[in-house]
């Protein structure tokens, strides 16, 4: 299991932020993603592996109404 | 040009000295009562600027003053408060144009605010007042004419003029200009017919698009002010005023508004195209994200996204919208220009079938509430409601949550064609949609009872019609009589208590906490949600008492905001709250902290909710939101996310899911539900200082230095 935004959600092996973030269906543009409290820059979204007991922060910049 | 005909008769006149602002203040108010054709000049005591600051806490104020518990929107004594603020008419910085507007409310009966663009503020405060206070009911049509160079007031009658506002923009503003140029130098508040028939009435305000040529509208839309407006049967207000500068505020220190309008300036021509597409689409590129996360209201709130919601996504808006227009300011200087618009737009409907029209819009409340909440994926019937709502003088949000509401009572068999009058109010028919908005408009057949909004529909289908109110209740989304804004709340606590627990009804502005709670997770105990509910209400209050709008605060952000700061932090955006004490301190010459500036607000707040309680409203049992709001009301809805609802019920519940009936996980799932609104509710009110029945306390009001003897007298009555 990892964490994801302080849920559980399913580790399964080669998971990546890119793919997580297609799994959530978090499509919004501004993400800033960190993975045990390390920030990992938008280009290396694709090659950055999320392991099994990871905490993975994804923060949602929208303001809304 | 608007005739001056034999039957126009000048009613009132009045001079006044010429306005001299004073670091960002002119401490007068304009007073007019249309029943005594009065108009007086009225100062602003120096303990309510002291303690309510400016603006919409000027308003409140004064309103509270002028009425009783007993007073109804519609009787004379009822005031329409146009109020301005300090850091109104800024033009370094964007987003310093607002108006706000205060009233009691015919939705809701008791005090309401709203905000709306346009140059009127501006004007209103350089012609030397901070407040235009209208009490009273004319017996027939009035303009009232603030001439802010001339030091002048005229209210003149003029009966028998169509008071929908686009032609009557365009004939006030040949009238009143002396040549083109002189066209921007007005800004005229106008409403409707359908202001006039229904409850959901609006103020259009206006502002002269030098680059097209045209006078463009933004709209004060929520509560049915219009409604207001059109009763004391004001036509029209026109205020000129000529010689707006960067110095007109004569601001205490003025580099430090240059400085802060330096850094957001520079954010948003450096990062808007990247965040949020404000300066492309405005406020409309949220429906995309809406749909993807499952918030965009589709078929009256039941489900959280739509197939066919790419129809009327953001790709669509930036085609259909005209790019680069400067003229798209809705006020001088603003770098945000998000006030779009569609040129040349053909109706296919109503009195002005075949015209080729600019619709001002849309925004993203409206293409939500008409294409996802109606059910009609169409950007050409969209574009058609959001234009005749604004022309009629009707609120596109209030009109298209009713729909909605109607429409699923028509598919529920609750009303029918007999009931309708031969309406079709099936999700998706654009067609029927449009004719009830006409119909609206002219007070005629069913939607007179469509024109009175949700609460009032419900009490008349379940007495007159034997529908069955619970239903109504759970499915009718309106709270203290206002219809919700464009959101799906169900998967939202916090949101769900920044709709019910906010004073004027569900309305987004005082809080929008969403994506924080229910997604970003930053808001997980009921204290933090508390906590949450505490700040941003109160931050969002502040923008109404100086006079600014709210979207530069945090649709467009610092590059490193994210990385800088953290959870809840970050959402404050602490470099923006920085400019705003800088724009403070800078015009007003008072240093203000973070905190006092929350303080400010607070005042404000609290009074309003007091006002709330003077009018008999404002504790617990009018915080209460419909159950669509919070969960899944009928057994489509909870199959349409069964997966969610089955996972919560198991893990979080620990209710055995083996074997039951979707109606039998409902009845569960509600329980649990409304337990943890009541819960929230709860936390709220004990972090605001309000007791368990959400009435201030008497700590409370002492500590804000709102204790008046009336005040007290008030909450006393409620003590348990």
């Amino acid at each position: 299991m990892i964490k994801v935004n302080g849920r559980d959600k399913v580790w399964e092996e080669n998971l990546t932020v890119a793919f997580l973030l297609e799994r959530c269906k978090y499509t919004f543009p501004l993400i800033m993603v960190k993975i045990n409290g390390k920030y990992i820059p938008k280009e290396k979204y694709k090659d950055t592996a999320i392991i099994d007991g990871d905490d993975v922060q994804v923060v949602h910049s929208i303001a809304g109404g | 040009m608007l005739e001056v005909s034999k039957k126009n008769k000048l009613l009132a006149s009045f001079e006044f000295e010429l306005g001299k602002v004073e670091k960002g203040y002119t401490d007068r108010r304009l007073y007019i009562n249309l029943s005594e054709n009065k108009i007086e000049e009225k100062p602003i005591d120096r303990e309510v600027k002291e303690t309510f600051t400016g603006g919409r806490g000027y308003g409140i104020w004064y309103l509270w003053d002028a009425v009783s518990s007993k007073t109804k929107w519609n009787d004379p004594e009822n005031e329409i408060i146009f109020c301005t603020g300090p850091i109104c008419g800024v033009t370094q910085y964007s987003g310093t144009g607002k108006t706000h507007v205060v009233s009691l409310s015919p939705e809701t009966g008791t005090v309401n605010d709203n905000n709306v663009g346009g140059y009127l503020a501006p004007f209103l405060k350089f012609s030397g007042w901070d407040l235009l206070e209208i009490q009273g009911k004319a017996k027939e049509d009035v303009i009232i004419f603030i001439d802010g160079n001339k030091g002048k007031v005229i209210i003149e009658e003029v009966p028998g003029i169509n008071s929908d506002t686009y032609s009557l923009i365009e004939k006030l503003t040949e009238r009143y200009a002396d040549d083109e140029k002189d066209k921007r130098n007005l800004s005229i508040v106008s409403s409707g017919r359908g202001a006039e028939n229904t409850n959901l009435g609006i103020l259009n305000v206006t502002w002269y698009d030098v680059r097209r040529r045209k006078v463009r509208i933004k709209q004060a839309g929520r509560g049915g002010t219009g409604s207001i407006f059109r009763d004391k049967k004001i036509l029209a207000i026109i205020t000129k005023y000529t010689g707006v500068n960067a110095g007109s505020n004569h601001a205490a220190y003025p580099e430090l508004i240059t400085e802060a309008g330096r850094r957001l300036t520079e954010e948003i021509l450096g990062l808007d195209h990247i965040q949020n597409g404000m300066r492309e689409i405005g406020t409309v590129n949220l429906l995309d994200h809406m749909q993807n996360y499952n918030c965009l209201p589709v078929h009256n709130f039941k489900f959280g996204s739509h197939p066919d919601a790419y129809k009327i996504d953001s790709k669509v808006w930036h085609q259909r919208m005209t790019q680069n227009q400067a003229g798209d300011s809705c006020w001088m200087g603003c770098a945000m220009r998000c006030s779009h618009a569609v040129d040349g737009f053909e109706l296919t409907t109503g009195p002005l079938k075949g015209e080729k029209v600019l619709v001002d819009g849309p925004e993203y409340e409206t293409t939500a509430g008409f294409g996802g909440n109606c059910g009609c994926f169409d950007p050409d019937f969209i574009l058609e409601a959001n234009f005749y709502c604004d022309n009629y003088g009707m609120d596109t949000i209030g009109v298209s949550t009713t729909i909605a509401f109607l429409m699923e009572c028509y598919e529920n068999n609750i009303i029918n064609k007999e009931i309708t009058e031969g309406l079709e109010l099936n999700f998706g028919n654009t067609k029927a949609a449009l004719e009830l908005i006409h119909q609206m408009a002219e007070g005629k057949g069913f939607a007179k009872i469509a024109g009175l909004g949700i609460r009032q529909i419900k009490k008349i289908l379940a007495e007159k019609y034997e529908a069955d109110a619970k239903f109504l209740q759970d499915i009718g989304m309106e709270c203290k009589g206002m219809e919700f804004s464009e959101y799906v709340t169900k998967e939202s606590l916090a949101q769900q208590g920044g709709y019910g627990i906010a004073n004027k009804g569900p309305q987004h502005d005082e809080s929008w906490l969403i994506f924080m709670d229910q997604v970003n997770n930053q808001i997980p105990t009921f204290e933090d949600k508390a906590e949450a509910l505490h700040y941003f209400p109160l931050f969002r209050t502040w923008f109404s008492i100086v006079g600014l709008c709210k979207l530069p605060w945090n649709d467009i952000e610092p590059e490193d905001n994210k990385q800088k700061y953290h959870g809840m932090e970050a959402a404050k955006v602490p470099e923006h709250v920085e400019n705003y004490c800088w724009l403070f301190e800078g015009v007003t010459g008072k240093h203000l902290t973070p905190e006092e500036l929350i303080l400010q607000s607070e005042r404000v707040h609290n009074l309003q909710r007091l006002f709330n309680l003077k009018m008999g409203f404002g504790t617990r049992k009018h915080d209460i939101i419909p159950y669509r709001a919070m969960g899944p009301v009928t057994a489509e809805e909870y199959e349409s996310r069964k997966e969610l609802y089955d996972l919560q019920l198991r893990e979080i519940i620990k209710f055995n899911i083996k074997g039951k009936t979707t109606e039998e996980k409902i009845k569960v799932l509600r329980d649990y539900r409304e337990k943890q609104y009541q819960m929230l509710c709860d936390a709220v009110y004990k972090r605001r200082g309000w007791d368990s029945n959400g009435v201030p306390t008497l700590d409370t009001i002492k500590k804000l230095k709102i204790n008046f003897p009336e005040v007290v007298e008030l909450v006393k009555e409620y003590q348990s």
